[in-house]
């Protein structure tokens, strides 16, 4: 049994790489990802303008404008002349953000007042005029606190960032990648399997062999197994070589856990193939499934910010699960038992899924 | 020759794009592009995606057990946008900001009290989650903000006055409250429409080509311009109609503002179906396979649209060489003008620029197009 089912991965892997489709759908998509993902994922702020209208004539209003023009995010800080300015600059998005000094600003503080700054932002990008924002304050907050004679309020807290102390958006995006990469590879390797051979009609051949349904399912789970495994490791190593990503847990605990995370997403892609009479389908089927499940997977956008409907839906995504282990294992050394709490329902997903499959296959091809 | 002179070309084009429209309608995996996956997409990117972190979950590891301290866990148990998890042992705590359960903790030392009375720098310390770099740093923002609103206000009961400082006063225009689905509901209509326009159209014509009806159709007198446009027109109007749905939907279900108009939403949407639909012929056009088309569409035209847009991630953040892609991609104006619709209005310094470049890209399209179509069969 183990010889022919050995023969029939040999043969899926073969299939796979001497297609030159399957060969690009192998390359490619990875490729492609890595550089669109791992570098325009981002929710800093850079190379954006700001401008600066001050109205105020003394050394205050200038202290806050060459505190804007010494902070790095900003490309260009653009002087204003007059109030009715802002509209224009803001509207157009010439600018992210309008730093408005009042006339009186030096003489309030002169005399020993309190001061305000106005900064007005474009809200249509309202993650990035956040991020302005909380620059801008900072550098108003180091002017404030030179700015009166007995120092005005200290800095009120401290603020320290546990496993990534920079906030460094690719700590984040690349031990994501890890998950999503070899969701992507696997389901589409694994949805492509039998509709090709449906396609050439070599499907039937493979039932009337001596071959039993479960050594078919098994045969072709293999190849999405391996290239699923391979692609996950290249993005490990390119995060710890390519990004220098410190991985603080156990490698032994993600390889485990991505084992039932891949038979999970197996089953998915052999429930498509059977459903797909056509490799078109196929692929369209693992786009249906695929998009959905990255959405919805807190690698966009964190599951608590779901409604409490959808953050429940989302216990049947395998991606959720297996970005949970791979970014806490990469990151914050997930301890082991997280990492079974974790895998325990990946192991649920793939006991329904690879059985459902199973009888679907035998169903459709009968 | 008894044909009528002028009608011929358009009656042509009219009877193929009709042809087109059933061959639309009739296939199932067309409705599921067409109808079905606009739809799933609205929803998931409307309910799904949030980058408002409305009420985070993090822990107060309280030390001091006098008054003040008291006060400032009340404090941060009143904010909207924390729910609280209270201990007096930081170890306790530990483990859950490991297993992400919480996401920050505020830490309240045993000598908050003299701190706080002798002005102390920093007299609570605040840890995040770095794994979650968008949401530590909203810890981190709305951390200090809760703290600065109660020292003022402990302060100010205690009679002394607060000390003179330079306050930032921020103003957030079109979207006071910042609700990220303001940005991206309007967003994701540009992801609808390049699944129809490009995904679509791709996917129909390679199958044209890969039956050879494609050549079929190239033998009769219908010149190239009007085999083009019949494809044209029946795309355009189901992608007008899901600018429609997905218009509808933002106003009325998501609650999203419409401040621009109506006639200035059609025109911006027009031209961007321009270089959607040119895409897609062009890659049916040069793959002639549906397979390879399907492919080419996802990366070249779904995948751009949602992450290379502005979208979700802001494109002025990206490295050089990313951004200097993205100026070819047409979502990239659309998801721009949209959002301007939506929350400014019709500011037209915006959509000019970007209804001509739209334009400009899918010029470019169409005319690939057009060579990579035979006029005659080899």
């Amino acid at each position: 049994m183990w010889r022919r089912i050995l023969s029939l991965i040999i043969k899926e892997m073969l299939a796979i790489w001497r297609d030159p489709k399957g060969r690009a759908v192998i390359l490619v998509p990875p490729l492609l990802q890595l550089v669109i993902f791992a570098f325009a994922m981002t929710m800093e702020v850079r190379n954006v303008d700001i401008a600066v209208l001050n109205l105020d004539t003394g050394s205050r209003g200038r202290d806050v404008e060459a505190g804007i023009l010494g902070a790095s995010p900003f490309d260009e800080v653009i002087g204003l002349q007059s109030v009715s300015q802002i509209q224009e600059v803001i509207d157009s998005q010439r600018v992210i953000a309008v730093v408005h000094i009042g006339q009186d600003f030096t003489r309030r503080i002169e005399t020993g007042q309190s001061a305000d700054v106005q900064i007005i932002l474009d809200g249509r990008k309202s993650n990035a005029s956040q991020i302005a924002n909380s620059y801008l304050s900072g550098i108003i907050s180091r002017v404030s606190a030179t700015a009166y004679p007995g120092g005005s309020a200290p800095e009120a807290i401290r603020i320290r960032h546990w496993f990534n102390p920079n906030l460094e958006y690719a700590w984040f995006t690349l031990p994501g990648l890890v998950a999503t990469i070899t969701l992507l590879t696997t389901i589409i390797v694994t949805a492509l399997s039998v509709a090709r051979e449906r396609e050439l009609g070599t499907f039937d051949q493979l039932l009337v062999s001596p071959l039993r349904p479960i050594e078919i399912v098994v045969g072709k789970s293999a190849p999405g197994l391996i290239f699923g495994y391979m692609h996950g490791t290249f993005f490990i190593l390119v995060a710890v070589f390519g990004f220098k990503i410190p991985f603080a847990g156990s490698l032994l605990a993600l390889y485990g856990s991505m084992f039932f995370y891949l038979l999970a997403v197996i089953g998915i892609g052999l429930f498509i193939s059977a459903i797909s009479s056509t490799q078109q389908q196929a692929i369209l089927g693992a786009f249906v499934f695929a998009s959905p499940a990255v959405l919805l997977s807190g690698f966009m956008s964190p599951v608590e910010n779901m409604p409490g409907w959808m953050q429940l839906a989302t216990q049947i995504n395998p991606l959720r699960h297996f970005l949970h282990i791979s970014q806490g294992v990469f990151l914050k050394d997930l301890p082991l038992s997280e990492v079974v709490r974790s895998t325990v329902p990946l192991i649920l997903i793939a006991m329904v899924t690879l059985p459902a499959s199973a009888w679907l296959l035998r169903k459709t091809s009968s | 020759m008894n044909r009528p002179r002028l009608p011929a070309p358009l009656r042509r084009t009219l009877s193929l794009a009709r042809k087109e429209t059933f061959q639309i309608i009739r296939d199932p995996s067309s409705i599921l592009i067409a109808f079905i996956l606009p739809l799933i997409l609205l929803l998931l990117f409307g309910f799904g995606i949030s980058l408002d972190a409305n009420s985070i979950r993090i822990g107060m590891v309280v030390k001091d057990a006098r008054a003040d301290a008291r006060s400032l866990v009340q404090a941060f148990e009143a904010s909207e946008y924390f729910e609280i998890v209270t201990a007096f042992d930081q170890s306790a705590l530990e483990p859950s900001l490991v297993s992400g359960q919480l996401r920050g903790l505020v830490v309240i030392p045993p000598d908050f009290t003299e701190r706080l009375h002798r002005r102390d720098p920093a007299p609570i310390e605040v840890l995040t989650d770095g794994s979650q770099p968008n949401t530590a740093q909203f810890v981190a923002n709305y951390a200090q903000g809760v703290y600065a609103v109660w020292q003022t206000r402990q302060l100010g009961d205690a009679a002394l006055t607060p000390p003179a400082a330079i306050t930032p006063q921020p103003r957030f225009w079109f979207n006071a409250e910042l609700t990220s689905r303001y940005n991206l509901v309007p967003g994701s209509t540009a992801v609808v429409m390049t699944i129809i326009g490009t995904l679509l159209t791709a996917l129909v014509i390679a199958r044209e080509w890969e039956r050879g009806t494609m050549e079929a159709v190239l033998a009769t007198p219908v010149s190239r311009v009007e085999l083009l446009l019949s494809k044209i027109v029946p795309y355009f109007i189901l992608g007008m109609s899901s600018l429609v749905l997905c218009t509808l939907a933002a106003v009325f279900v998501f609650d999203v503002p419409f401040r621009g108009s109506v006639l200035a939403l059609a025109a911006v949407a027009a031209a961007f179906l321009v270089p959607a639909l040119g895409q897609g012929l062009l890659i049916s056009a040069a793959t002639k396979n549906q397979f390879v088309a399907a492919q080419l569409a996802l990366f070249t035209g779904f995948l751009p649209a949602t992450l290379l847009s502005g979208f979700i991630f802001e494109i002025s953040a990206m490295p050089l060489p990313i951004r200097t892609v993205t100026t070819v991609i047409p979502a990239r104006y659309f998801v721009t003008s949209l959002q301007t619709l939506f929350l400014a209005g019709d500011v037209w310094s915006v959509l000019w620029p970007a209804i001509a470049k739209m334009l400009a890209v899918g010029a470019f399209f169409l005319a690939l197009t057009w060579l990579a179509t035979p006029k005659r069969i080899a």
